[in-house]
């Protein structure tokens, strides 16, 4: 049994009319497909998630599974606000064969202990989303942190700079693609 | 509620003062630019990363189980229970099942290096403060558990205890001898640190009514364990999201509605107490019975985003991996406590005295390895 309360998925279903409609994450089928056809035989494309559904804590470890699209993540982050919800982290995967970045975010309720996980996709090439520093300050570090390892940008952040890495630190390193730079003593 | 006035009225000329990288007060490696008013903060920026070590990407780059020394190593001070998360979200994805008497075991090695990492934060706290003694007596205790502890698995600190589906080896002899006999001993001592310390009149007045972190200000920033606790609001992993047997243990979550340094420290005596009464109810309960589930040769996660948590000694560690279904892991993340608790020190220092914010900042009880992983 999902613990997540009723009327929090609801207000997510409402919230999110087009979520129910439109597919969630369509990768660039024709780009896509061009690279993976010389590669090896196209896995069968698995069915789409439902955009936003009661999970199983005790198998996944979080309670509501929400995706939305890339311009409404303020707006979820507002809606869980109002909740009292408390932000647990913000992270981003890469998905390189999708040619898109997932931006993670996860929330907790202290008193209910509740967690709701929302997720989105925005393309690899313009990795651009909006900063939910202004709703919860603590967004600020986890953002700079994502942003320095995926170099994904948040847009209005308040002071993005390097958190973790060296300000003269070149490339993104949680990239698929990235390769460590050579050891400089051995460079000729 | 407030002792000291918080803002200054004095001319407006501020001065840089840089504290840290290496600074004692700043327990590890981290930098803070302070913008000084006199004895006012004005502002405080963290600088961050001096020791990073990628242990994300490591997690990417080597099979499920391989990774599992890592996760003992970003919090040196709560081995255990990082270990006990990662394993956690491996049984969870794979719904393996972990045999009773590991369970129990892992209970009873998490409470002890809780113990353990309190006594630390405790002494090195009140070296912060100024106080020298403090700290000998509390490593005199930390002592014995290390000594347990290093009987049991070998380490003294970067423990890799806990396997997924169990545990490396069944307790050693005398373990559970030696345990019944430093709850017995360290009972009276933890007394006797309040005699010495909490009542004392001088410790009362650097930290009661200093460095106000409110529950408004946990929920906006992500901060957890003692900090949220002290903050009036009982939120412990180990009752919201129950793992392992704590749902069978009785013990209370340690709160204290002050808000202030004095609460946090008060939460976290509170919390060794407690920690003893489960390590008690685990040792009379603890049943026979192997130490390892059936696991299969070769680990594969089914596809899928699994997260799990763990109450760990500052707060809540979780690790989050993203499967596609191979033999390593596309994407391990971990949330570490001290990265949310530290990154209100901006806001919470601003207006404190210097020597004030060192004191709020002790009570952060920060791991810095823990913040740069």
């Amino acid at each position: 049994m999902s613990r997540c309360p009723d009327h929090l998925f609801e207000r997510f279903q409402e919230l999110f009319p087009t979520m129910d409609t439109e597919n969630p994450a369509p990768p660039e089928a024709s780009a896509g497909a061009e690279n993976e056809a010389d590669t090896a035989e196209p896995p069968p494309p698995p069915p789409p998630p439902p955009p936003c559904r009661k999970t199983e804590f005790a198998k996944v470890g979080y309670d509501l599974d929400a995706i939305v699209e890339p311009h409404q993540i303020e707006e979820a982050a507002k809606l869980l606000d109002d909740e009292g919800f408390a932000i647990d982290m913000i992270t981003a995967v890469d998905w390189p064969d999708a040619e898109q970045f997932e931006l993670v975010y996860d929330f907790m309720h202290f008193e209910a202990g509740t967690r709701v996980c929302v997720r989105t996709r925005i393309p690899r090439d313009r990795p651009e989303i909006a900063t939910l520093s202004f709703i919860f300050p603590g967004a600020n570090w986890h953002e700079r942190e994502t942003a320095e390892f995926f170099g994904i940008q948040f847009t209005g952040h308040p002071n993005p700079i390097h958190l973790l890495l060296p300000d003269d630190f070149e490339g993104y390193p949680l990239r698929k693609d990235f390769k460590p730079p050579s050891d400089p003593l051995l460079k000729p | 509620m407030e002792l000291y006035p918080v803002q200054s009225t004095g001319p407006q000329e501020t001065f840089v003062l840089n504290l840290g990288p290496q600074h004692p007060a700043t327990h590890g490696v981290l930098r803070v630019k302070l913008t000084m008013d006199g004895e006012f903060i004005n502002e405080a920026v963290i600088v961050a990363g001096y020791v990073h070590r990628e242990h994300e990407k490591m997690g990417e780059n080597r099979p499920w189980d391989q990774f599992l020394p890592n996760t003992g190593r970003i919090d040196y001070l709560s081995a255990m229970m990082y270990t006990h998360a990662y394993v956690g979200v491996i049984e969870r994805a794979c719904g393996i099942e972990v045999p009773p008497r590991a369970e129990y075991i892992r209970v009873i090695t998490s409470e002890l290096n809780r113990i353990s990492s309190h006594l630390v934060w405790w002494g090195a706290f009140l070296l912060d403060l100024g106080g020298m003694t403090p700290l000998l007596y509390a490593f005199d205790d930390r002592e014995k558990i290390l000594d347990i502890l290093e009987a049991l698995t070998g380490a003294r600190l970067t423990y890799c205890y806990y396997r997924v589906g169990g545990l490396a080896e069944d307790l050693n002899e005398g373990f559970v001898e030696d345990v019944r006999e430093f709850v017995k001993e360290f009972r009276p001592r933890l007394k006797m640190f309040r005699r010495l310390v909490s009542e004392n009149i001088i410790f009362r007045k650097r930290v009661e009514g200093i460095g106000i972190i409110d529950a408004e200000m946990c929920r906006k920033y992500g901060a957890t364990g003692p900090m949220i606790r002290g903050a009036g609001i009982p939120y412990d992993v180990r009752r919201a999201e129950p793992y392992s047997v704590y749902p069978e243990l009785d013990f209370d979550v340690a709160v204290d509605p002050a808000a202030d340094s004095m609460a946090r420290y008060k939460v976290r005596m509170e919390e060794m107490e407690q920690s003893l009464r489960i390590i008690e109810q685990c040792l009379d309960r603890l049943p026979d019975g192997p130490v390892m589930g059936k696991v299969p040769r070769k680990l594969k996660l089914p596809e899928g985003d699994f997260c799990y948590a763990t109450e760990a000694a500052r707060g809540r560690f979780e690790v989050r991996v993203v499967s596609t279904g191979k033999p390593v892991a596309h994407r391990v993340r971990l949330r570490t406590p001290c990265f949310g608790n530290l990154s209100l020190f901006e806001e919470a220092a601003r207006g404190l005295m210097l020597a004030d914010g060192i004191a709020m900042m002790g009570s952060l009880d920060l791991v810095i390895p823990d913040i740069d992983r």
